[in-house]
């Protein structure tokens, strides 16, 4: 784990892992995995093994929680002990609880949750291997979870990050990128609306480098939505050709 | 964090944002009236007072010897911590830290790391053993909305203000001796805060903006007007545009706030 | 004024159907003249409106619709009724009893009681109160004995058949009756365990295979070959 690579980027703008600067890492992704649940998506993106499965619209418990005007959304962002180099406690952690916030905010915008008052719509993502970028690869299958569950959405939200190593501006950054690299950008995207519903970053831009970093993040997320539509697609496709 | 705001007020707010007018008279870029206070609390090693308006936090600072972090043996170690104090709002109530106080923490935790506003190295005894730990806490006292620009602020005013212990290594024990020195900062990192109301930015909204805000997004910046955290919070959105404009207008405001601050 | 899909093509969430003076019709919705489907489905257009028939939804009440429900709480004036929504049910202990309730000598629990199974239709809903139900109607009340089989909800349409020919097929082929619960939860009872398999396997085929055609000859098909084996058996 302490062994530096020496340089993240090579000369001719190749990355550790190969790709270039603006490649994402393979991504393959399966929707409808969960029997129990009313929708579910599993999403490998590069090494990130990931499980979402969204239960309802349902009743609220506790009851005094339920909003009268609208949908109740509940998410919980949580990494399996296993899932990191060294054992990860079980119990939620400061960053999960954020990050189960800001995974909340980013997929509210996309649901009609005036649509079911009284109702609660919990969101369960479980993070079984981690590599860099487990928020957008956990935005990516829940919202494919929460399309899966019939909930009526305006849009599937998507998420790719976009950072700086070295002094490359690249996509969707690995583990070790997102460590010793200098700046970390993850965003969430409502592709068809061009609506961000998650943004955050951390590291060190300039704002010029930001804008760049905001533009390659957004053309990741196109190219992993439409790999989402397709899973979501398939599933039915499948089926569809008994008729033949 | 919402409590009731009515319709109608909600419309006058929207409206007026609209026509890029505030209830309380300001610009859409202004900031409220600031003041800040340093060294109010003597048992502090460092503490600031905060108003941003109506809106005040405190943050405290204090530093005790600990261990460093297996992956940087040669660094101090900065843990932020943020209580929304029940007095401060009909809406925080007493029990553990909720995801807003968790929030709130994580976002002023980010921009003095991100920046590097510590010299966090200066605070190393013995690499892989012994450093000095930097306590952060921020206290919200009264919410009247932006607590996210007033705690930053405040950790920020703390840590200028903070002393530190002159020591001695005597057979290998740290002793503390009398004296003390300023904590070795490098940044001044100041966070700057917009709401979505409509499809217009405000700059630090007050309580009744958030309210009636469909997104709001905080941009952190160093000394150097480079951009060190962001973070996006609400259950609405921004447009890419959006996000820019809000990168420049955040980038102008924070060189503004640094002013305020003594060093 | 485009439209983007052909009848029948399978959209997603936010996929852009049509533009301009159309009408947004199920599962879509309208933002700046332009009629995006607001969930997985099959488009589908009539004049001037576009829809999505949903591949994939749960059930929301109407006034009107029968359900089959479970007794999930046997309540101090009623029962609250799992009815697979959102929204629990309520049945009234009067509308049971078909007089005033009389909390001091009725025992509710003898009347329905905890898992009980019940056909009912739904007096009342809206986005404020829970639905409520009744079962003062003939065919409505208690359900003693048959099989249950939940489908998905949208496909009830589908199972029913145009004009109700798909229904009418499978009692006539099983001799079995069947009540079709809107709420996706389908009651059979027939003669024989036998026929009552039989019609549940042709539901069954109908909620895997709903969105192809063809789909009422292949399932005349199936439940003529399997009344053939069936016969077949018998006789060895």
């Amino acid at each position: 784990m302490n062994d530096k690579p020496e340089k993240l980027i090579d000369k001719k703008g190749v990355r550790l892992d190969g790709r270039k600067p603006d490649e994402l890492r393979p991504i393959k992704i399966d929707v409808g995995v969960l029997s129990n649940a009313d929708g579910s998506a599993y999403i490998e993106h590069g090494k990130n093994k990931i499980l979402a499965g969204a239960y309802g619209p349902r009743e609220v418990h506790p009851k005094h929680l339920a909003l009268q005007d609208r949908m109740l959304l509940r998410c919980r962002y949580h990494m399996a002990p296993f899932s990191v180099q060294e054992r990860k406690s079980p119990a939620p952690s400061r960053r999960e609880v954020e990050l189960s916030k800001v995974i909340r905010e980013s997929l509210e915008p996309s649901i009609f949750m005036e649509y079911y008052p009284r109702t609660a719509l919990d969101v369960f993502v479980e993070v079984l291997q981690a590599d860099g970028g487990t928020r957008c690869a956990s935005i990516t299958a829940a919202a494919l979870a929460v399309a899966d569950a019939g909930i009526p959405m305006r849009d599937i939200v998507v998420a790719c990050a976009a950072g700086k190593v070295e002094d490359t501006i690249v996509l969707d950054l690995m583990d070790e990128e997102d460590k010793l690299g200098s700046a970390d950008v993850p965003l969430a995207l409502m592709p068809n609306l061009n609506a961000v519903t998650l943004l955050q970053m951390d590291g060190i831009l300039t704002v010029e480098e930001f804008e760049q970093a905001v533009n390659l993040a957004i053309e990741g997320c196109k190219k992993i939505s439409a790999i989402q539509k397709e899973t979501l697609k398939a599933k039915y496709v499948d089926v569809k050709e008994v008729e033949e | 964090m919402s409590s009731v705001i009515t319709r109608l007020k909600q419309k006058q707010i929207a409206q007026l944002i609209e026509k890029g007018k505030r209830l309380d008279g300001r610009e859409l870029t202004d900031y409220r009236e600031i003041t800040i206070e340093q060294g109010i609390i003597e048992r502090a090693e460092g503490s600031a007072r905060v108003l941003l308006g109506k809106t005040e936090v405190m943050a405290g600072t204090k530093v005790e010897l600990g261990k460093p972090f297996p992956d940087t043996p040669n660094d101090g170690v900065l843990t932020v911590n943020a209580e929304l104090v029940p007095l401060a709002s009909p809406t925080f109530e007493p029990g553990p830290p909720g995801e807003n106080s968790i929030e709130l923490a994580r976002i002023v935790d980010r921009g003095i790391r991100e920046s590097k506003a510590i010299d966090t190295e200066k605070l190393c005894i013995e690499p892989g053993k012994k450093v000095f730990v930097i306590f952060v806490d921020v206290y919200v006292l009264n919410h009247d909305g932006n607590l996210i620009d007033a705690s930053a602020l405040a950790a920020t005013a703390a840590l200028l203000n903070t002393k530190m212990s002159k020591y001695q290594i005597e057979e290998g024990e740290v002793k503390l001796t009398s004296g003390y020195t300023q904590l070795p900062m490098k940044k001044h990192p100041i966070t700057v805060t917009f709401a979505k109301i409509g499809n217009k930015l405000v700059v630090d909204p007050w309580l009744e903006e958030e309210q009636v805000m469909d997104a709001r997004i905080s941009m952190a910046f160093d000394d150097d007007d480079n951009i060190c955290a962001i973070q996006k919070g609400g259950n609405g959105y921004f447009t890419p545009e959006q996000i820019q404009e809000a990168a420049k207008t955040a980038k102008e405001k924070a060189k503004q706030l640094r002013k305020k601050l003594d060093w | 004024m485009p439209i983007f899909f052909e009848t029948r093509q399978i959209v997603t969430p936010g996929d852009l159907i049509a533009e301009g003076e159309y009408i947004a019709g199920e599962n879509t919705y309208k933002e700046n003249e332009k009629i995006y489907a607001s969930r997985l489905g099959l488009v589908d257009t009539e004049n001037k409106k576009v829809s999505v028939v949903a591949l994939k939804a749960f059930y929301i009440p109407k006034a009107g619709d029968i359900v089959i429900g479970t007794v999930a709480e046997v309540g101090f004036n009623g029962w609250t009724v799992d009815i697979n929504a959102p929204y629990p049910a309520i049945l009234r202990a009067g509308d049971v009893l078909g007089r005033p309730f009389r909390p001091q000598e009725d025992d509710l629990s003898q009347v329905l009681d905890m898992r009980d199974l019940i056909v009912a239709k739904v007096a009342s809903y809206d986005r404020t109160h829970d639905p409520q139900l009744t079962v003062g109607e003939p065919g409505l009340g208690k359900i003693t004995r048959g099989q249950i089989l939940k489908i998905t909800p949208t496909k009830i349409p589908r199972v029913i058949g145009r004009k109700g020919s798909m229904v009418s097929m499978i009692k006539q082929e099983t001799g079995c009756n069947i009540i079709l619960g809107l709420n996706g939860v389908i009651l059979v009872t027939g003669k024989t365990l036998e026929s009552e398999q039989l019609a549940l396997m042709a539901i069954h085929k109908i909620d895997e295979e709903s969105h192809t055609s063809g789909l009422t000859d292949r399932v005349t098909q199936m439940l003529k070959e399997e009344k053939a084996k069936m016969e077949e058996n018998k006789n060895e």
